[in-house]
């Protein structure tokens, strides 16, 4: 599904950030990313989603075999990726609804397919709205406009319900959610989990991984990923921080 | 104080290619009136502080800047579906053949010429007064060169709540048309009205429209300026403003080489609302210019000014908004808002946001801003998967959103709004 190899990414201003991620995630693959504040994390989403900013040095990121690098980030989606963000911009003067329908319609003509009708639009956003919480007063409101953290953070995983992407790349979304509001956004994830459908999960707890249980687990530390290994890594890191794992490649 | 021979000499060939109308009524005296009062002002110059940033010279000149005539046939006209009472005009005449019958219920229309022939007449009242009182303390040339030698438009009167709009339609059909038009309209205690202009009247319009909104009475007023690229146009819109009356003025100008649309209002009577917004697109070879003055003289008025301009390619956008606060004025409420977003580094935006208080328990705010599309807010956008230019076209409605909400009338809203997306669309790289 996604295909990371060797990348390199420098800040425009000639800051190396990303110094050779490798990262190869299969079909129906849920995988965990975790790291030190500042290792690369966000950088690394940015990246694969086309955000402006960022030059790749070396290197290359491929979803199902198609370069990702040379895409505008509309395109991107378009081929699948989606990257809830770790914090969701606010846009004042834009409808949600009207934002999200017109990214549903944009995804698919992009895809050569017919656009969602206004009123089946409305009765899915409704039904999927409802199991994330989300009430019909958030839907009217500006994108993001006055949402609180954690309303934010499920108004990521609406998006990403009704655009329905192959590769979804999940920043912190666990950072401001309280406990029960956790739970529901990781519903909300584990029922989007199918065999045609991966997961890259960014997070600093092993809370989340109780409720979306990863296959493999990462660990990023200045510019790399520097461990992987099973779930039991993310419990490692929850018990005795990074100290012991940095110290192991030292 | 004393002209200077330059002005004296513009103002004198200006006026040697001018005939006064000779109408026989009460209207004579408003016109010679305006004419004395002209020559001791001069017409606007170039060194002229309320000009400083527009330049006057092809405003004021006596050969008529020539303009292509421009059909537009990739849209419905503007306010089409709207049920509405249709005056035409076609480069600034008067077309009874292309107008709706003049009668309506709650409503009496007539003909400037008509009107000012006779003895008596209500309009005497307005025409050229409301222009005479807001040429203190900024004069305003053109408005008189306006009153003195209009040569037609149309007087109004509402008495009861009027059921469709009065909509003056300003056909261009001679690229080098010269329209003045003066109207009058009266909006007499508890009626209501709504006037929608469209079009851009001919290559050069002059226009003047005096509103006297009674107590008790609203006014609301939406035009849009017609899309020719070459026109230019000097406007002005005097309103007085009676005990809780309402006025509501909305402007749309997508295009024309020159704009400058005055918008002078006095709130007389206590608890009067006035709102004034526009939004202004323009592309390359566009200066628009919004002057705003507005003066509270009477107790818990509410006036709101919020204008938009979206620029690109090296427009210019201009404005010059003041709320006057007489010392009586007290509990007034003043809000001023304008705002460029330029689409590109060429274009500029040139603001003079003014209050002027001297009445102390007031609550009076203002800002100016300019800006570029927000890059956080388009990649967001664009990681949804929508295009780069359709996420700046709705980043582009989200900012003129607050202009377009002062259009009460939902149907006419969403009407504008189709003009602004339609602009956007055709207006991309
Ligand atoms: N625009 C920028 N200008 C300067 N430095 C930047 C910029 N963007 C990222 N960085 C730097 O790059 C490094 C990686 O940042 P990134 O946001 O990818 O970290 P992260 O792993 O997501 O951290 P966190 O866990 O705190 O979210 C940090 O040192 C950060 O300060
Ligand atoms: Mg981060």
């Amino acid at each position: 599904m996604l295909e990371i190899k060797n990348l390199h990414v420098k800040l425009e201003e000639d800051k190396q950030i990303l110094k050779g991620v490798n990262l190869s995630i299969g079909a129906g693959e849920v995988h965990a990313i975790m790291g030190p504040n500042g290792s690369g994390k966000s950088t690394t989403s940015y990246v694969l989603s086309g955000r402006d900013g960022y030059e790749v040095t070396e290197g290359s990121a491929e979803l199902n075999g198609v370069d990702l690098l040379d895409m505008d980030p509309e395109e991107r989606a378009a081929a699948g990726l989606f990257l809830a963000f770790q914090y969701p911009v606010e846009i004042p003067g834009v409808g949600n609804m009207t934002f999200l329908r017109t990214a549903v319609n944009a995804q698919r003509k992009a895809r050569g397919e017919d656009e969602m009708s206004a009123g089946e639009f409305l009765k899915v956003v409704r039904a999927k709205a409802k199991t994330l919480k989300i009430d019909a007063d958030m839907l009217k409101r500006p994108v993001n406009v006055g949402f609180s953290g954690g309303e934010k953070k499920r108004n990521e995983i609406l998006q990403m319900a009704m655009l329905e992407p192959k590769m979804c790349i999940l920043d912190e979304t666990d950072s401001g959610l309280d406990v029960d509001a956790m739970k529901l956004v990781s519903e909300g994830v584990n029922a989007l989990r199918d065999e045609g459908r991966s997961f890259l999960v960014i997070t600093h707890y092993q809370r989340l991984l109780d409720h979306i249980k990863p296959d493999v687990v990462h660990i990023m530390a200045n510019g790399r990923i520097i461990k992987s290994g099973g779930p039991e890594l993310a419990l490692e890191v929850e018990h005795n921080g990074y100290a012991d794992i940095l110290a192991e490649i030292a | 104080m004393a002209l200077s021979q330059a002005k004296m000499d513009a103002t004198e060939a200006r006026l040697s290619g001018l005939t006064l109308p000779e109408d026989g009524g009460w209207i004579s005296a408003s016109r010679a009136d305006a004419q004395t009062r002209l020559r001791a002002m001069g017409m606007p110059g170039r060194r002229d502080e309320y000009w400083k940033f527009t330049r006057p010279d092809t405003l004021v000149q006596t050969d008529t800047p020539q303009a292509a005539v421009f059909d537009v046939t990739d849209e419905a006209p503007v306010f089409d579906a709207i049920d509405r009472l249709k005056i035409v005009f076609v480069d600034g005449v008067f077309d009874a053949d292309a107008s709706d019958d003049l009668t309506l219920a709650g409503v009496s229309i007539e003909r400037l010429a008509d009107a000012g022939q006779t003895d008596i007449h209500w309009a005497k009242d307005i025409y050229g007064v409301l222009e005479t009182n807001g040429q203190v303390p900024v004069e305003r040339p053109l408005a008189a060169l306006n009153t003195a030698y209009a040569e037609d438009g149309i007087v109004i009167r509402a008495t009861a709540k009027v059921e469709k709009p009065v909509s003056l339609i300003y056909l261009h059909k001679s690229t080098t048309s010269d329209a003045t038009l003066h109207h009058v309209i009266k909006v007499e205690s508890g009626a209501e009205l709504t006037v929608l202009e469209n079009g851009p009247a001919a290559a050069r319009f002059n226009k003047v429209m005096e509103v006297e909104v009674a107590d008790n009475a609203s006014f609301h007023h939406i035009r849009a300026q017609g899309r020719d690229h070459e026109r230019r146009a000097a406007t002005h819109l005097f309103g007085r403003l009676g005990t809780e009356s309402v006025f509501k003025s909305f402007t749309l100008t997508a295009n024309g080489v020159l704009t400058r649309n005055e918008v002078v209002l006095e709130l007389t009577g206590d608890d009067a609302q006035a709102h004034v917004a526009g939004a202004a697109m323009g592309d390359g070879d566009f200066h628009h210019d919004d002057t705003v003055f507005i003066t509270h003289d009477a107790v818990n008025c509410e006036s709101r000014q919020v204008f938009k301009k979206v620029l690109r390619n090296g427009a210019t956008g201009v404005f010059q908004g003041k709320i006057l606060v007489k010392p009586d004025a007290q509990k007034t409420d003043g809000y001023q808002i304008s705002q460029a977003l330029l689409l590109d580094d060429d274009s500029q935006f040139l603001a003079k946001p003014e209050l002027e208080i001297y009445a102390d328990d007031v609550a009076c705010s203002h800002g100016s801003t300019t800006g570029a599309i927000d890059e956080e807010s388009l990649f967001y956008l664009q990681s949804r998967g929508v295009p780069a230019n359709e996420a700046q076209g709705l980043l582009v409605l989200a900012f003129l959103a607050e202009a377009i909400e002062e259009i009460d009338d939902s149907e006419i809203a969403d009407d504008i709004r189709d003009r602004l997306e339609g602009w956007l669309k055709r207006h991309r790289d």
